[in-house]
C-alpha cells in the first residue's frame, strides 16, 4: 500500500520545492495552511503575497502581475476558485490569456465535515467551459507533483483541482505510468469495460476494476488527469475496443468529466457511456468516508455501473 | 504648467474627443459620455506624465495604464492611435467584427493597452498586481489606473483599497472619473459611495480631488502623488460626463446610445469651434 497522503499537501511541498524559479509570483486568500502555500510562503516571502479573504481581488492582482510576465499562482478553496470569482478568472485571467495558475483546494465531497457550502462539486463543469482553460485533477502524491512542474512549464491559464483529505499514492509504483499534460494514463488493460476515472476516483475504479476481474469482467483503467485539452486518441481507442464506458468522479454527473468524455464518444464512436458521480445534489456535514459511501462514491457503484455499461452493449 | 502646454494639451483633448467621436460614428455605437469625461485625463497621462514608447508598447520598464471603466473604449483607443500606438486610421473599423479594435480594451489585441477590461470592479485589482511586481522586481515604473464614480459601487473596488492602502503602494496612482452619472441616474440616486475621499482614506490612501478637466491640476496631482512614499494616491476627479459637447454635457442618455447624425453633426460643429479657437 502506498503512502497516504493528501494532494493539497503533495502540491504545497511541489510549489516550494520548484519555487527558486524567481518569476513565480504566489497569492493566497488567509488559507495558506489548508491549501499548503503556506511551504513557498515559509520559504519564499518575498515573492508571497495573502490577499486576506479577498478572493477576487486576489485573482485580479494575479492577472496583473502575469501581465508583467509572472508565472502567478492563487489559493483558496474550489468553491471559491471556480464559484466565487468565476467572472474574475474568466475575464481578468483567461480572456486575456494570464499566466495565472487558479489552485482549487478542498473540492468535492471529501472536504467532509463543513458541509455543503464547501464541497465544491461543480468546479469541472464551470472551468472547462471557459475558452482556453486548462483543467487538471490529479489523483495521488506522485502525479500532483509532476502537474506542478507541467504547469510551470506551461504559459498560459490553469485550473487546478486538488483534495482535502489523504489518498493512497499509486501511480509511482504503476509499471510504465507516465505523466503527460493533456494525456491520460492508462492503468489497467482490459477489454470487457473502460473505467475512466479523475481525483481521488481513480484509486476507487482501480479497487472496482479488481472486483470486476473476481467476476471474470476485464474492466480497462484509465486516469484522466487533464479534463481539458481532452485526450480524445486514449477515449475513442478505449471506446473501440471495450465498446463501453463508465466515467466516475467527485463532482456533479452534470458538466464534469462524464460529459466531457461523452462529448468525445458520441462525436467520434458512439457506444454506451454510463456516468458515476454525485447525482446533482448537494453535498451533506460528515467524515469522507462516511460521505463517499452516502453518495455512492464506491467502487460497488462503479462495479454496478460497469455492468450496466456492458448490457447497454449492442 | 505654462499657459501655452495648457493650450497645446487642450487642442490634443479637444482631437482625442473629435476621434473618439468619429469611431463611435462608424461604429454606430459606443460609449460617448464617459469617454468625454475621462479625456482630459487620459490627455496628460500619455502626452505629459506616463514614460511610454509607442515603438516598445511592451517595455518592462514602462509606466502602466488600466482603464477598468473598461466601456470607454473610444477614448483610450483615440489616445493610443494619436500618440502613436496604432494608425488613427483603423479607428474606423472599431467595433467591426473583422477589426481588432473590439467594445472593450483588450491587452493582446491592441498595442498600447496593457489590460483588458469591460467587467467592472477588476482594473484596480489588476494595477496592484503590476505595482506589486514593481516592488518585487524593484523597478521604477509606476502604475495608473481610472475607475468610473458608479464602477466604485463594485465590492471589489474595496477589497482592492485595502489591499493598495496595506501594501502601501506608493507606485500607484488611481484616478476616480467623478461626473456623477451612471446608467440609472445619478449615483446619488442609484446607490450613493460618497463620500469618496473618506473611503479611501480609511484605507489608507493618499487622497486628492481636483477638476478633471483642468490639466494643470491633473498634471500637478500626478506629481503629488509621485512624490508621496508609502502610500498610493487616489485622484477623485470631479468631471462632466460628455465633456465638450454641449447637449451631451450631464445627459446621461449619452452613456452608450448612439447619437443620431444630426446629433453627431453638431458634436462635430462644436469640437471644430473649440479646436480653431486653441490653433490662435
Amino acid at each position: 500500500m502506498g503512502e497516504v497522503i493528501a494532494t493539497r499537501e503533495a502540491y504545497g511541498r511541489a510549489l516550494c520545492e520548484f519555487g527558486a524559479d524567481e518569476n513565480i509570483m504566489v497569492f493566497d486568500a488567509d488559507l495558506t495552511i489548508c491549501t499548503m502555500s503556506c511551504y513557498f510562503a515559509q520559504k519564499y516571502p518575498e515573492r508571497f503575497f495573502n490577499a486576506g479573504i479577498a478572493e477576487c481581488n486576489m485573482a485580479g492582482m494575479a492577472a496583473g502581475a502575469a501581465s508583467c510576465g509572472k508565472t502567478a499562482f492563487i489559493h483558496t478553496f474550489a468553491m471559491f476558485a471556480a464559484g466565487r470569482i468565476y467572472d474574475q478568472v474568466r475575464n481578468s485571467i483567461a480572456y486575456p490569456g494570464l499566466n495565472v495558475k487558479v489552485v482549487g483546494t478542498h473540492a468535492g465531497l471529501s472536504v467532509g465535515e463543513d458541509g455543503a457550502t464547501h464541497q465544491c462539486i461543480e468546479d469541472l463543469s464551470l472551468m472547462r467551459t471557459i475558452p482556453g482553460m486548462t483543467v487538471i485533477c490529479p489523483c495521488d502524491a506522485n502525479e500532483t507533483r509532476e502537474v506542478v512542474k507541467a504547469m510551470i512549464d506551461y504559459d498560459g491559464p490553469c485550473y487546478l483541482r486538488l483534495g482535502r483529505s489523504g489518498v493512497e499514492n499509486i501511480t509511482d509504483s504503476i509499471p510504465g505510468y507516465k505523466f503527460e499534460l493533456g494525456k491520460g494514463a492508462q492503468l489497467k488493460d482490459g477489454d470487457d469495460v473502460t473505467i475512466i476515472a479523475t481525483g481521488l476516483m481513480v484509486q476507487e475504479a482501480l479497487k472496482a476494476a479488481d472486483l470486476l476481474a473476481a467476476e471474470g469482467i476485464k474492466a480497462r483503467v484509465i486516469d484522466l488527469h487533464t479534463i481539458k485539452p481532452i485526450d480524445k486518441d486514449i477515449i475513442i481507442k478505449a471506446a473501440k475496443e471495450t465498446g463501453a464506458i463508465v466515467t466516475t468522479e467527485e463532482h456533479n454527473v452534470i458538466g464534469g468529466l462524464g460529459a466531457a468524455v461523452a462529448e468525445v464518444v458520441t462525436e467520434s464512436c458512439p457506444v454506451p457511456v454510463v456516468k458515476h458521480g454525485v447525482e446533482d445534489v448537494f453535498g451533506h456535514s460528515g467524515t469522507a468516508e462516511a460521505l463517499m459511501v452516502k453518495y455512492g462514491l464506491t467502487p460497488e457503484k462503479i462495479v454496478e455501473k460497469a455492468k450496466q455499461a456492458i448490457a447497454l452493449k449492442k | 504648467m505654462e499657459e501655452k502646454r495648457v493650450q497645446e494639451l487642450a487642442a490634443k483633448a479637444v482631437k482625442v474627443r473629435r476621434t473618439a467621436l468619429e469611431a463611435i460614428e462608424a461604429a454606430h455605437s459606443g460609449h460617448v459620455g464617459g469617454s468625454f469625461s475621462v479625456a482630459d485625463i487620459l490627455t496628460v497621462l500619455y502626452w505629459e506624465k506616463m514614460n511610454i514608447n509607442p515603438e516598445q508598447p511592451k517595455d518592462p520598464d514602462r509606466d502602466r495604464f488600466v482603464l477598468s471603466k473598461g466601456h470607454c473604449t473610444p477614448t483610450m483607443y483615440a489616445t493610443l492611435a494619436l500618440r502613436g500606438f496604432f494608425p488613427v486610421e483603423d479607428l474606423k473599423t472599431f467595433r467591426n467584427v473583422d477589426s481588432y479594435l473590439s467594445g472593450h480594451v483588450e491587452m493582446t489585441k491592441v498595442p498600447g493597452v496593457d489590460m483588458s477590461a469591460g467587467s467592472l470592479g477588476q482594473g484596480l485589482s489588476a494595477a496592484i498586481g503590476m505595482a506589486l511586481c514593481g516592488k518585487v522586481d524593484k523597478k521604477d515604473y509606476r502604475v495608473y489606473a481610472a475607475l468610473g464614480d458608479g464602477e466604485i459601487q463594485e465590492g471589489q473596488i474595496w477589497e482592492a483599497a485595502m489591499a493598495a492602502g496595506n501594501y502601501g503602494l506608493d507606485n500607484l496612482t488611481v484616478f476616480v472619473d467623478n461626473n456623477n452619472l451612471q446608467i440609472d441616474g445619478t449615483i446619488e440616486e442609484v446607490m450613493s459611495p460618497y463620500p469618496i475621499e473618506d473611503k479611501f482614506k480609511a484605507f489608507k490612501w493618499n487622497v486628492l480631488t481636483i477638476d478633471g478637466h483642468d490639466y494643470a491640476q491633473i498634471a500637478d496631482a500626478i506629481d503629488k502623488a509621485k512624490e508621496t512614499k508609502g502610500a498610493p494616491t487616489v485622484i477623485v476627479a470631479k468631471t462632466v460626463k460628455g465633456k465638450g459637447v454641449s447637449f451631451m454635457e450631464n445627459n446621461v442618455k449619452f452613456h452608450g446610445s448612439t447619437p443620431t447624425p444630426e446629433q453627431f453633426e453638431q458634436a462635430f460643429k462644436e469640437l471644430d469651434a473649440q479646436a480653431a479657437s486653441l490653433e490662435v
